[in-house]
């Protein structure tokens, strides 16, 4: 019954998966596509602290930090860019997003 | 032992369900307040493996800022959201097929990382290091050697906060704005004139 390293690997894996079939199935609805990003993002920090606790070594944690920076620093512009979008367009539709160019 | 292998499986299987929850239901909001509720359990197993700093940190900055973010954006929006959905029974075998595959291939690396590979000498989570706690350990590093990147990464925060700012602010033309600089330049002779009226005629402008 003892809980180790794999164990929390394996949610971590589970959880990565879940994020990447999100982005799969939901590729209309990009509100749902952050959620996804940031739940892969969730799921390599399990994975960075479940590392740092098992081998002692406290730099991992220091590392999911900043991978929490960068994500909520990504889900502020991303949903700042969804909201402008969302102006232009009148709507969220992600095939719209091909004239976003130029 | 038992008590924290009930927590662990409690946590795993509330996050793994509340996961899946995010991206399968139909309504956007739901999803938000699913997202909060992985966060919250991932934050348990954070707990578990004694990290609790980025516990509270996952706490602090998911549930109180980042989820309530993407649900003040999906509440503003108002978009329909039932023809966004369509596409999912179509793109769901695939991706379940897809999905299972990487899944299973990760965690047999995984198991075979902590059992035999570079992990293998690990067998009991860090506790609390000679008397130090988890925040004093992680800020003894924090602000030695990786000043620098801790400086790096407020740069982003900076960078993220102005350019969110300059993307959604807008300017509606007809609204009248307060101009300090031309109140302050204003002087007796630009804010007065006389004009000459004739009478009955007003002062038609």
């Amino acid at each position: 019954m003892t809980i180790g390293l794999s164990h929390y690997l394996a949610v971590a894996a589970i959880l990565f998966t879940i994020g990447v079939f999100g982005i799969f199935v939901n590729r209309k609805n990009i509100i749902v596509i952050l959620m996804s990003i940031e739940l892969i993002l969730l799921a390599v920090n399990i994975n960075l602290v479940a590392f740092s606790a098992y081998l002692h070594d406290v730099v991992g944690q220091i590392f999911a930090m900043f991978v929490l920076t960068v994500a909520a620093a990504e889900a502020a512009v991303g949903l700042a860019i969804l909201v402008t979008f969302f102006r232009n367009r009148g709507g969220i539709a992600v095939d719209d997003a091909a004239v976003m160019k130029g | 032992m038992a008590l924290q292998a009930i927590a662990f499986y409690l946590l795993a299987t509330v996050t793994i369900g509340s996961g899946l929850a995010v991206v399968s239901v139909r309504n956007p909001v739901h999803s938000v307040l699913f997202l909060i509720l992985t966060f919250f359990s991932a934050a348990g197993l954070f707990l578990l493996l004694g990290a609790e700093f980025l516990a509270m940190l996952l706490v602090v900055v998911y549930v109180g800022a980042v989820a309530v973010l993407f649900l003040f954006v999906v509440m503003m929006l108002d978009v329909d959201f039932g023809a966004l959905k369509q596409g999912f029974a179509r793109y769901a075998p695939v991706g379940a097929v897809v999905g299972g595959v990487l899944a299973i291939e990760m965690i047999i690396v995984a198991t075979a990382v902590a059992r035999g590979g570079a992990a293998s000498g690990a067998r009991e989570p860090m506790s609390a290091l000679d008397g130090l706690s988890n925040t004093e350990t992680i800020g003894r590093v924090l602000y030695t050697d990786y000043v620098y990147f801790f400086q790096a990464a407020g740069l982003v925060l900076l960078v993220a906060m102005i350019g969110a700012i300059v993307l959604t602010l807008r300017h509606k033309p007809g609204v009248r704005r307060q101009v300090i600089a031309d109140q302050v330049a204003r002087t007796a002779e630009s804010g007065m004139r006389t004009v000459q009226i004739k009478p009955g005629e007003g002062m038609g402008e």
